[in-house]
C-alpha cells in the first residue's frame, strides 16, 4: 500500500505541536485570520460495522462485501463536491466517524485527505480523527492509519466489564480494549480518546466507578462519558421493553454522573463539555465546532452538515443531510457528485437557538463575543437579563449570566434539556419583539 | 353495527290495523291472512323508528282507529319487571308475537330496545310501550304492555310506569333465582298494590331449577308457588298462559269514561319534527284530535294534535279513552314540558293531580369535559340532543383550570352516568373526560351570616369549592341508600367485611334458600357511586347481585380535603370526604399525582391537607440529570425539534404555584376510575 508519507507523517507531529500551543492559549480560541465562514470542519461516514451493537442505532449497514474502492471513489467526489459548493477556503479538523471506519482502509482514508487537502487549504496542525474499536485494530493497522494522516484516535472502549461488553453486544473484551488503548498511546501520545458508558441496565454505583478509576490508570488525556439512552428500534430497547432486562435506573445514571465527573476533576480533566473530559488542552477541536456552531460539512451516506453553499451564490446557512443508505448515496453522488438529499436553510432565530443549545453544552458556555457574531444587535442581557424564569434558574444556581456570558453551572450542566425549555421560549419571545413580523415580500 | 341495534323484523301490525279499522272481530290467527302483505323493512337506527311510525301515521291518517270498541272491562294494563338478563326484553318480544303485533322471525330480539346501550347491556333505559290486541275466549281484549326501566337508577320512572298498570309480571331466571333488582322491582309492585304474576323463565337451560325458584319466591315474597308460571321465552314454551294468566289475573283499571279528562304522563320522548310525544295513561275521561289540555305541573295549556296508541309505534286513533294507554302529541317544544309523573286535564276543567309526582332529582354528579376544548360545541350540541329525551339529567355549564370549559351533570345513579356516557360516544361519537362522581352532600347552617346569604338553613352542596367550614355549621348531612345484595353464602363473610369498610350498615340477613343470603344495608351513597359494584362482583366471583333505593340523607362527618403542590393548593383537586376516609383517599390522590408528574428542576411535594393539617405526602425528586448524552454534528437537527417540541408542551402546562402540571396528571387524578 502506497501512503502519502511525508505529509501525512508531518501533519501528526504538526498537530501534537499544535495541541501544545492550544494548550498554552486556552480552549476555545481560534487564532485564526479567516472568518468563520470560509473554514469549516470535515466529518466523514464510514456507514459499516463487522456487527450490530445492541444500543446503537446509527446509520450503519453489515455488509456482505464491501467494495471499498467505490465507496472510496464516492467518498472523494462528494468530499470535492461538497467543499466546493461550500466556498471554505480552510479545512481544520477531518472527522472519521461510523459505522466502524477503522474497519476502512487506511488508503480510503489517506485518499479523502488527499482530496481535501488539494481542495482546499489542509493545515498540517489540522485535527484528524479516526473511530477505531479495539477488535479492528491492531497496532500495525493503526500505524498505518497514522501515515494516512490520521493524528487522533477515539477509541470506542464503552466498558471494562466483559459482561457488559456483552450486553451491549461489542466483539471485543476488556483486554482487548486496554492493548489498543495501549498501543494507540504509543502511536498516537497524547491524542487518544475513550469513550465510557454508564447507566446500562443492572450496573450499579460502585463497581462502575471501580471501572473509571481502573480507566484513569490506564487512558490517556481524553475520555467521554456516556449515559446510556436507550433508543428504540435496538436490541436492548426491545429486550427492557420485554422485561427481559431491568431498565436502567436513572437515579443510578445521574449518581454514577456526578461522581464520576468529580473523580475526573480530581484526576486533573476539565470537563469541557457534557460528556467530554480533557487534560493537557486535548480537547476534541473537531467537535468544539460543533457545539460553537461553525461550519461543518458532512460527506458519506446520511451525514449532517451545517453549512453555507458560497460556492453557489448561497447566504443562508443550511442544515443538510446525505442519502442515509450506501447503495443509493453511491449511486447519487456518481450521477450528480453528491449524495444531498435534503437543504434546510436555516433562519437566523434557528441559528440562534442552535447557538444557544449547543454552546451550554460547554463549560465556556455562551461568551458575549461569541453570541455577537452571530447576533449583533440583541445582548445576551437583552434576551435572558429581564426574564423571571430566567432568574430563577439564576437564582436556583443553575445557571450563570455575568460578564463573561452564559453558561451552566456545575449542577446546571446536568439538566441543561431542562434549562433550555425555559431559555428557548425566552429567546424567541425576544427574537419577536425585535423583530416585527416580516411583512410579505420582504 | 346500525343493522344489529334495529334487527331485522317484519311489521305485521300494519296491516292488521286496518283489518281493525274495517272489521273488529278479526282474530289474531286471521290476521296473518290478510289481504295486504306484511311489510317487511329494516329498522335503522333508533331515531329512524320515529320517522317510520311517521310514515305510517300519514298513510293511516285516514283510517284512524276507535278505540271505543274496547270497554274498559277488556284492558289490562301491566308491566314486565325483572333483575338484568332474566329475559324481560324476550318475553316482551313472544307476547308481541303472540298477539301478532310483530311477525313471528327469528330476527325479534329485543325489540322494544330501541338504544344500542340497551342491547349491549341488556337492559331498558327508556320505556317503551306496546299495545297488544289479544283475543281470548270470544272477546277481543287490549292488553298494554308498559315496558319499564330495567334499574334502580330510573326507578322514579318504573314508578311511574307502574302506576299507570294494575299488574306486573315479575320474571325471575330459573337458573339464577331471585336476584336483587328482583327484589327492589318486587317491592316497587307491592307498594303499588299491584298484582304480581310470578314467571320463572329459562326453563330449557341445563341448570335450570324451578322448584327451587318456586320456593325462594314464596319465602321471600310470601307468594304460594303454585301461582308461579314456568316458561321459556326463548323457546316459546307456555307463553300462552302468561297471557291467559294476565287477563284472568290482572284486574281491568278502576277508571270513569264521564268524568273529566285525568292523564298521566309516564313518559316522553322528543321528536325534531313534531315536538314532545307523551306516553300518556289516562284515569278518567277521553281525550281527542283538537282537546284543550292543561299540565298541572307547569300550567301550561296545549292543542291536541295527535293521539293514538303504540304497536309498538304509533297508531293514531280518534279518541284514547279512559284506562287506555297511548301516546299523545300537542305541541310541547321540550320534554321538560312533559314531565314524567305530570297530571293533564282538560282547558277548565281541572281535576285532582295523579299523586306521587316529583321532579327528576340527581343523586350522582360528575364533571364532563370534552377531551379536546376544540370539540366543546360538537359535545353541546350532543348533549343537548341526548338532554332533549331524557329531562332527568341536569346541566349546569362549569369550567376547570386544569380541564377547561365543560359541565356538571346531575344523574340518576351511576348507571344512569354510565349510560348517558356511552350513548354519548356510541351516538355522537363524542370522547368526553368524565371526573370522578360526587354526591349531593348538605349542609345544616348555624352562621347566621350563611343562612343570609344562602336564604335557607339547609344547603345542598355541589362544588367542594363551596363546602362551609365546620364553625359555621350546625351538621352536615350524606344521601344514603338501602341496598340489597343477595348472594351465595360462602361469600356472605367477604361481602360484609366490604360493607364494613364502606361504613355501611347491617339492616337485615335472611336466608331466601339453602344457600343463598339476602343481606340489606344503609350505605352511604358516596361509599358507592366509585366501584362498590365492582368490588362485590370481584370478590363473589360474579355471583353476588345488588341494588339499592334512595333511603334519604343521614348526619355525618365530612371535611374539606386540599391537594397541595409545594404548599399551593390545587383547586380542582379539593375534595369533600368522611372524616374516617380522609386519609385513604387523600393517599391515594398522592399516589395518583406522583405516577403522573414529571420531574422538575426542583423537589415536589404532594401533600394532602385538612385545614392546616397534613395527613398524606408523596413527593417526586427533582431532576438530577436531563441532557442528551451525545451531541455532535448529525444530532442537532433531531434534539432542536425534540426540545421545540417540548418547549411548545411546556408552555399549555398549567401551573400551580412554581409546580408545572399536565394536562394528564389532572385527567389521572379526577378521571372515574373504570379500571379499579
Amino acid at each position: 500500500m502506497t501512503l502519502p508519507g511525508a505529509r501525512a507523517g508531518a501533519r501528526a507531529a504538526a498537530a501534537t505541536a499544535a495541541q501544545k500551543r492550544r494548550r498554552a492559549e486556552g480552549a476555545g480560541r481560534s487564532l485564526n485570520p479567516v472568518t468563520p465562514s470560509q473554514r469549516a470542519a470535515l466529518y466523514v461516514h464510514w456507514p459499516y460495522c463487522e456487527k450490530r451493537c445492541s444500543y446503537c442505532n446509527f446509520n450503519k449497514y453489515i455488509p456482505r462485501g464491501v467494495e471499498e474502492a467505490a465507496v472510496r471513489s464516492c467518498l472523494v467526489t462528494e468530499a470535492q463536491t461538497l467543499l466546493q459548493l461550500s466556498g471554505v477556503q480552510r479545512v481544520e479538523s477531518v472527522f472519521f466517524g461510523g459505522g466502524t471506519p477503522s474497519l476502512a482502509s487506511p488508503h480510503t482514508v489517506a485518499a479523502v485527505l488527499e482530496a481535501v487537502a488539494q481542495a482546499t487549504h489542509l493545515p498540517a496542525d489540522s485535527e484528524v480523527t479516526l473511530e477505531a474499536n479495539p477488535t479492528s485494530a491492531p497496532a500495525s493497522r493503526l500505524a498505518a492509519f497514522g501515515a494516512a494522516g490520521v493524528n487522533r484516535l477515539s477509541i470506542g472502549l464503552q466498558s471494562l466489564d466483559d459482561t457488559e461488553l456483552q450486553l451491549l453486544g461489542r466483539t471485543h473484551s476488556a483486554s482487548d480494549a486496554l492493548r489498543t488503548l495501549a498501543e494507540a498511546r504509543c502511536l498516537f501520545p497524547g491524542r487518544v480518546s475513550v469513550d465510557l458508558m454508564l447507566g446500562l441496565p443492572a450496573q450499579q454505583v460502585r463497581p462502575w466507578l471501580g471501572q473509571l478509576e481502573d480507566l484513569l490508570r490506564h487512558c490517556d488525556d481524553h475520555i467521554s462519558l456516556y449515559q446510556l439512552t436507550l433508543e428504540r428500534g435496538t436490541a436492548l430497547f426491545t429486550q427492557v421493553q420485554q422485561g427481559a432486562l431491568p431498565a436502567p435506573d436513572p437515579e443510578l445514571a445521574a449518581e454514577m454522573y456526578q461522581e464520576g465527573r468529580a473523580i475526573l476533576q480530581e484526576a486533573g480533566f476539565r470537563q469541557y463539555e457534557v460528556s467530554n473530559f480533557a487534560r493537557n488542552g486535548a480537547l476534541s477541536t473537531h467537535n468544539w465546532t460543533y457545539w460553537q456552531c461553525g461550519q461543518y460539512i458532512g460527506v458519506g451516506p446520511g451525514a449532517h452538515g451545517r453549512f453555507i453553499p458560497q460556492g453557489a451564490g448561497g447566504l443562508a446557512r443550511e442544515a443538510r443531510i446525505q442519502t442515509l443508505e450506501p447503495d443509493n448515496w453511491m449511486k447519487e453522488v456518481m450521477l450528480f457528485g453528491h449524495g444531498t438529499r435534503k437543504r434546510l436553510p436555516l433562519d437566523n432565530l434557528e441559528l440562534l437557538e442552535e447557538v444557544l443549545a449547543m454552546g451550554l453544552r460547554t463549560d465556556v458556555g455562551i461568551t458575549h463575543q461569541h453570541w455577537q457574531q452571530f447576533e449583533p444587535q440583541l445582548t445576551l442581557w437583552d434576551v435572558f437579563g429581564a426574564s423571571k424564569e430566567v432568574d430563577a434558574l439564576l437564582e436556583q444556581g443553575l445557571l450563570l449570566l455575568d460578564h463573561r456570558g452564559l453558561r451552566c453551572s456545575w449542577e446546571g450542566l446536568a439538566v441543561l434539556d431542562s434549562l433550555l425549555l425555559t431559555l428557548l421560549p425566552r429567546l424567541q419571545e425576544a427574537w419577536q419583539q425585535k423583530t416585527p413580523s416580516p411583512v410579505p415580500g420582504e | 353495527m346500525l343493522l344489529s341495534r334495529g334487527g331485522m323484523w317484519t311489521l305485521a301490525g300494519q296491516g292488521w290495523w286496518r283489518g281493525l279499522g274495517l272489521a273488529a272481530q278479526v282474530t289474531r290467527d286471521a290476521s296473518r291472512g290478510l289481504p295486504w302483505p306484511p311489510c317487511a323493512r329494516t329498522r335503522g337506527a333508533a331515531g329512524e323508528s320515529w320517522s317510520l311510525g311517521r310514515l305510517y301515521s300519514s298513510a293511516e291518517r285516514k283510517e284512524r282507529i276507535d278505540m271505543s270498541r274496547f270497554p274498559v272491562e277488556n284492558i289490562r294494563n301491566f308491566s314486565i319487571i325483572a333483575h338484568v338478563d332474566h329475559g324481560k326484553s324476550t318475553l316482551a318480544d313472544r307476547l308481541l308475537e303472540l298477539t301478532g303485533t310483530i311477525d313471528k322471525t327469528k330476527n325479534n330480539k329485543q325489540v322494544l330496545d330501541k338504544l344500542q346501550v340497551e342491547r349491549e347491556r341488556g337492559i331498558t333505559v327508556k320505556a317503551q310501550t306496546a299495545s297488544l290486541f289479544y283475543n281470548h275466549e270470544g272477546k277481543q281484549y287490549l292488553l298494554n304492555l308498559i315496558d319499564t326501566p330495567g334499574h334502580v337508577d330510573f326507578s322514579y320512572e318504573v314508578s311511574r310506569s307502574l302506576s299507570a298498570c294494575q299488574g306486573v309480571l315479575l320474571v325471575v331466571d330459573a337458573n339464577e333465582g331471585i336476584q336483587a333488582q328482583t327484589v327492589a322491582n318486587f317491592f316497587l309492585a307491592f307498594e303499588a298494590q299491584l298484582s304480581v304474576i310470578p314467571v320463572i323463565n329459562k326453563i330449557d337451560l341445563k341448570n335450570a331449577d324451578p322448584e327451587r325458584v318456586e320456593k325462594q319466591i314464596e319465602k321471600v315474597f310470601d307468594i304460594p308457588s303454585d301461582e308461579c308460571i314456568k316458561i321459556s321465552a326463548k323457546l316459546g314454551t307456555n307463553v300462552e298462559s302468561v297471557l291467559q294468566a294476565v287477563i284472568e289475573r290482572i284486574p281491568p283499571p278502576k277508571v270513569h269514561r264521564k268524568n273529566p279528562l285525568r292523564a298521566l304522563v309516564f313518559d316522553s320522548t322528543f321528536d325534531q319534527y313534531r315536538g314532545v310525544i307523551a306516553s300518556v295513561a289516562l284515569f278518567d275521561g277521553v281525550v281527542s284530535k283538537g282537546d284543550k289540555i292543561v299540565s298541572a305541573h307547569t300550567q301550561k295549556t296545549y292543542e291536541v294534535n295527535e293521539v293514538g296508541v303504540l304497536n309498538p309505534n304509533e297508531q293514531p286513533a280518534h279518541t284514547l279513552y279512559a284506562g287506555q294507554v297511548g301516546y299523545l302529541i300537542a305541541g310541547m317544544k321540550d320534554v321538560t314540558e312533559a314531565q314524567i309523573g305530570d297530571t293533564l286535564y282538560l282547558h277548565k276543567q281541572p281535576v285532582e293531580p295523579l299523586p306521587g309526582f316529583k321532579s327528576a332529582k340527581p343523586m350522582v354528579f360528575a364533571g364532563m369535559y370534552p377531551v379536546d376544548q376544540s370539540e366543546y360545541n360538537n359535545l353541546k350540541s350532543a348533549i343537548e340532543k341526548l338532554t332533549l329525551n331524557d329531562s332527568s339529567v341536569t346541566v349546569h355549564r362549569d369550567s376547570s383550570l386544569a380541564l377547561g370549559a365543560g359541565w356538571r351533570l346531575g344523574f340518576l345513579g351511576l348507571l344512569h352516568m354510565e349510560v348517558f356516557n356511552q350513548r354519548l360516544e356510541q351516538e355522537y361519537n363524542a370522547s368526553v373526560i368524565l371526573t370522578t362522581p360526587t354526591v349531593p352532600y348538605k349542609a345544616v347552617l348555624s352562621s347566621a351570616k350563611l343562612i343570609k346569604e344562602y336564604r335557607e338553613k339547609e344547603i345542598t352542596i355541589i362544588n367542594p369549592a363551596q363546602f362551609p367550614d365546620k364553625s359555621s355549621v350546625t351538621e352536615y348531612l350524606e344521601p344514603v341508600v338501602l341496598g340489597t345484595i343477595i348472594t351465595p353464602d360462602e361469600y356472605t363473610g367477604k361481602i360484609m367485611m366490604l360493607c364494613q369498610a364502606r361504613r355501611a350498615v347491617q339492616k337485615n340477613m335472611m336466608f331466601i334458600d339453602q344457600n343463598r343470603v339476602m343481606l340489606k344495608y344503609l350505605l352511604p351513597l358516596n361509599e358507592i357511586v366509585v366501584d362498590f359494584y365492582d368490588s362485590l362482583k370481584s370478590l363473589s366471583s360474579g355471583y353476588a347481585s345488588f341494588d339499592y333505593e334512595d333511603a334519604g340523607y343521614q348526619t355525618t362527618e365530612l371535611v374539606k380535603m386540599d391537594i397541595l403542590l409545594n404548599g399551593n393548593p390545587v383547586e380542582e383537586l379539593i375534595t369533600i370526604v368522611h372524616k374516617d376516609k380522609a386519609h385513604t383517599v387523600g393517599k391515594a390522590i398522592c399516589e395518583r399525582l406522583k405516577d403522573s408528574l414529571p420531574r422538575q428542576l426542583f423537589e415536589i411535594a404532594i401533600q394532602a391537607a385538612i385545614g392546616s393539617k397534613i395527613i398524606a405526602r408523596e413527593t417526586v425528586k427533582a431532576y438530577r440529570k436531563n441532557v442528551l448524552a451525545k451531541c455532535y454534528g448529525g444530532d442537532i437537527t433531531r434534539k432542536m425539534k425534540l426540545l421545540k417540541r417540548q418547549a411548545e408542551g411546556k408552555k399549555k402546562l398549567r401551573k400551580v404555584g412554581n409546580v408545572e402540571v399536565p394536562k394528564d396528571a389532572f385527567i389521572k387524578v379526577l378521571k372515574a376510575q373504570s379500571d379499579k
